[in-house]
């Protein structure tokens, strides 16, 4: 599909990609993490741009940052100290995991880039000082991107960036609920274009070629698989040829339950209310990731009805090696999961995948015992 | 050689007591109709103080399972149980000891509430998540945003309103009301004992230096684990007359020390005594160090007369809660303040906050003081990341390096 092919070009050459946002002379606001409020970012007249490590030899973040910090992390310092983004203008942190905090500090200190922002988002999510904080916090950001930008962010910038956002999000979900129905429908690399792709490109492109897709995808015919349904749940997945051999050791994904998927882009902003508070109210009430808090038991409590919603054979942990949130869920969740019948396997992967061979006969397995 | 020293300080025995009949009456505590919570070392105690509540750390416990070398069993208990290994040995060590009831007495008393303040990492948030599944309990979270570069006004409003849901907390567990007169005598002494602690940490100054950061060590379980109480401002009163009297005898620590170092980051638990040993047969003292002083570092903050709007403000500027940058300020302040010749970097695999942007410091150190830094890769309770040999060679390279500098 010729759409499709748009987005692997996109998130193909990110180069190239960056260099044809600079042309329309928008600035470019990287961030590592799906609570980055993007919606802010675009209604200011920036672009938004999700940072993914090149997976290059970590040479110049060897000064910075030990052998146990996490591949992402690693892999995204030394794209910086070594020019690779020097497209940016700016970088935007979250607060995420402990890595990352240390990341902006030491981005901070090292910094390259005209804008440096730290969103120190609230950690718990489930009460109201907290909610207010999320609030608070939004709206100093907002006001630092004018202070950026030069100029006010009005509501109606706001509405147009939340109505963009919620389109873009509504049709990845869409997208996500065809293929639950009709496992194979589009390729596990497809998916996955389509969502890195989302994330980096230019977000009116996106959100006007997204549509033709689903409808397309509506329209095709679909033959039955026998293919066992595979939901994946982890922090992101930037490992394309996974899709691949998980599809020919005979699985097809249903679902996800990644920070570079549905964690991402489920869940609506209000389009009827005071803007930044609804921003604020998606971000708290999103589904939750593990460095954040809404209850002891939420993300099982979601992953099992993940499964069942998506009728899952089984489910597959990609973790990060030293990713330390993740790493203290997956033995609950794979409790919660063995208590509901769900079959699952951990992949531990530390960025590079050095043994693709050794990794389908995993998942071959893994899809025969399922 | 300090280790037999140590021993010989009065207040060493006095202080071992005092933890004994601390956690006895701790594991006592149901018998005595007495309620436990479980709260993080950075976690602010006085309400539960007031409120006659046992606290009870489990930082402070995985601490001494590592000193009694009882860390790697523990921890590969957790790796059976599905926990990486790459996770912070103390909260491995603690999961895993809840259940096989291990460990050097036993383990831990039952919380009947979790109380886990985020200022010193998100670790102890999955941590604390955990043990709310496990045990079924209640758990607060006193959530402390990072103050990267500013305490910015929405920070205080919001650490400030949790203050008030934490008492609002307690209230309810304990179907109580709470007791603000009572908060304001614990609240004293705490300060009290903050300032006592800070009063011991400075004597290292004096040259020789009457006790080193392994003493430090050991001596900060009484400001962790009873920080507002009676007894841990008369036990330091004790510490800080013995010291006194080591200076004015010109007692030091390290038999004729000559060089000073400082330390970065947790102990290395389980190698305690041949670390000692093993700097001062190089005449060398480890004075100080960034760790033990995180228990008095925010005193400037706290008002005795509001302790509990300033109680925000202390817990949310710790030493692991702010920026890399200020952190290396406060290492060059103590570079200073304690005349040290030599950096000591614990470069420790299971806490990333305390262990990220080290080499940044390390940097920053060097450039602005021309002192030798050494980092040391270990962790503080799992000895499977630990090569002795490895190590020792580092530190008598590093040691040669200071001689010369000196000579
Ligand atoms: S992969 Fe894990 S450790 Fe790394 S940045 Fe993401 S949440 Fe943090
Ligand atoms: S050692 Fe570090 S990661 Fe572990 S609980 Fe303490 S501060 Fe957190």
């Amino acid at each position: 599909m010729k759409e499709i092919n748009i987005f692997h070009d996109a998130i193909n050459d990110g180069k190239a990609l960056a260099s044809k946002i600079k042309k329309t002379d928008k600035k470019i606001i990287g961030y590592l993490c799906s609570y980055a409020p993007e919606e802010l970012i675009y209604a200011a007249g920036f672009h938004p741009m999700r940072l993914f490590s090149s997976k290059s030899d970590i040479i110049l973040a060897e000064n910075h940052l030990q052998s146990y910090c996490c591949s992402l992390v690693r892999g995204v310092l030394e794209d910086s100290l070594s020019g690779r983004l020097d497209y940016l203008d700016g970088t935007v942190f979250p607060h995420t995991c402990d890595t990352i905090q240390r990341l902006s500090d030491i981005w901070r200190m090292n910094n390259r880039y005209e804008f440096f922002w730290d969103v120190i988002l609230p950690v718990k999510l489930n009460t109201q000082s907290a909610k207010n904080y999320m609030v608070d916090v939004l709206t100093r950001f907002k006001k630092d991107l004018e202070k950026a930008s030069g100029s006010k962010i009005t509501d109606e910038d706001l509405n147009k960036s939340i109505q963009t956002f919620n389109r873009i999000r509504k049709n990845l979900s869409k997208i996500y609920s065809l293929q639950t129905k009709n496992p194979g429908l589009i390729k596990g690399l497809d998916l996955y274009a389509l969502v890195k792709g989302a994330m980096i490109m230019d977000r009116d492109e996106v959100c006007s070629l997204l549509p033709k897709i689903v409808s397309r995808l509506e329209q095709m015919n679909t033959q039955k698989n026998t293919a066992k349904r595979i939901v994946i749940s982890g922090s992101i997945c930037d490992s394309p040829d996974i899709y691949q051999a998980l599809e020919d050791a005979g699985g097809v994904i249903v679902g996800d339950d990644l920070c570079t998927g549905q964690r991402w882009f489920e869940g609506k902003i209000m389009e009827d209310q005071e803007p930044v508070l609804a921003i604020a109210s998606r971000y708290s009430d999103r589904m939750v990731c593990p460095a954040k808090h809404i209850g002891p038991a939420v993300r099982g409590e979601n992953i099992v009805s993940l499964a069942q919603k998506t009728r899952a054979d089984g489910v597959i942990f990609m973790l990060l090696k030293f990713c330390d949130p993740h790493a203290f869920d997956y033995p609950y969740l794979k409790e919660f999961l063995d208590k509901g019948g769900v079959k699952s396997m951990l992949i531990e992967m530390d960025g590079q995948l050095s043994s693709l061979g050794q990794l389908s006969t995993r998942f071959e397995t893994f899809t025969h015992m399922i | 050689m300090s280790d037999t020293k140590k021993h010989k300080m009065k207040s060493a025995k006095k202080m071992r007591d005092l933890m004994t009949t601390y956690y006895i009456d701790a594991l006592s505590a149901s018998q005595n109709n007495k309620q436990v919570a479980w709260i993080t070392s950075g976690g602010p105690v006085e309400p539960l103080l007031a409120m006659d509540i046992i606290p009870v750390y489990p930082e402070n416990h995985a601490a001494m399972i590592g000193a009694s070398k009882m860390g790697d069993d523990l921890c590969m208990k957790a790796e059976e149980m599905g926990y990486s290994s790459d996770l912070c040995s103390y909260a491995r060590a603690d999961i895993s000891c809840s259940v096989v009831k291990g460990g050097p007495i036993g383990g831990l008393p039952k919380p009947d509430m979790l109380i886990c303040c985020n200022n010193i990492c998100g670790t102890v948030l999955k941590w604390y998540e955990v043990q709310a599944r496990f045990y079924n309990v209640p758990l607060f979270i006193l959530d402390t945003p990072m103050c990267h570069t500013h305490y910015h006004p929405e920070t205080a409003t919001y650490v400030r309103a949790q203050i008030d849901e934490y008492i609002l907390f307690l209230e309810q567990m304990t179907k109580r009301k709470f007791d603000h007169e009572k908060l304001m005598q614990v609240g004293r002494l705490s300060i009290e004992g903050q300032l006592l602690w800070q009063k011991v940490l400075n004597t290292t100054r004096h040259k020789p230096s009457p006790m080193s950061a392994f003493d430090a060590f050991f001596f900060l379980a009484l400001i962790v684990t009873l920080r507002g109480t009676r007894v841990a401002v008369d036990f330091y009163k004790e510490l800080n007359r013995e010291m006194e009297e080591r200076i004015q005898k010109g007692i030091g620590i390290v038999p004729n020390e000559k060089y000073r170092l400082l330390w970065d980051n947790l102990p290395v638990w389980y190698q305690l005594k041949w670390l000692s040993n093993t700097f001062s047969d190089h005449g060398a003292c480890l004075v100080a160090d960034t760790y033990t002083s995180a228990w008095c570092g925010t005193i400037k903050y706290i008002d005795k007369d509001n302790f509990l709007d300033s109680m925000a403000e202390a817990h949310t500027r710790i030493y692991l809660n702010i920026g890399v940058d200020q952190m290396a300020e406060q290492v060059l302040d103590m570079i200073k303040f304690y005349d040290v010749d030599g950096f000591v970097m614990h470069s420790n695999r299971s806490c990333k906050p305390y262990s990220f942007g080290q080499m940044d410091i390390m940097k920053i150190v060097r450039d602005k003081t021309g002192i030798p830094v050494l980092m040391i890769e270990a962790d503080m309770l799992d000895s499977r990341n630990f090569s002795q040999s490895q190590v020792e060679t580092r530190i008598d390279a590093f040691m040669e390096i200071i001689k010369q500098r000196k000579a």
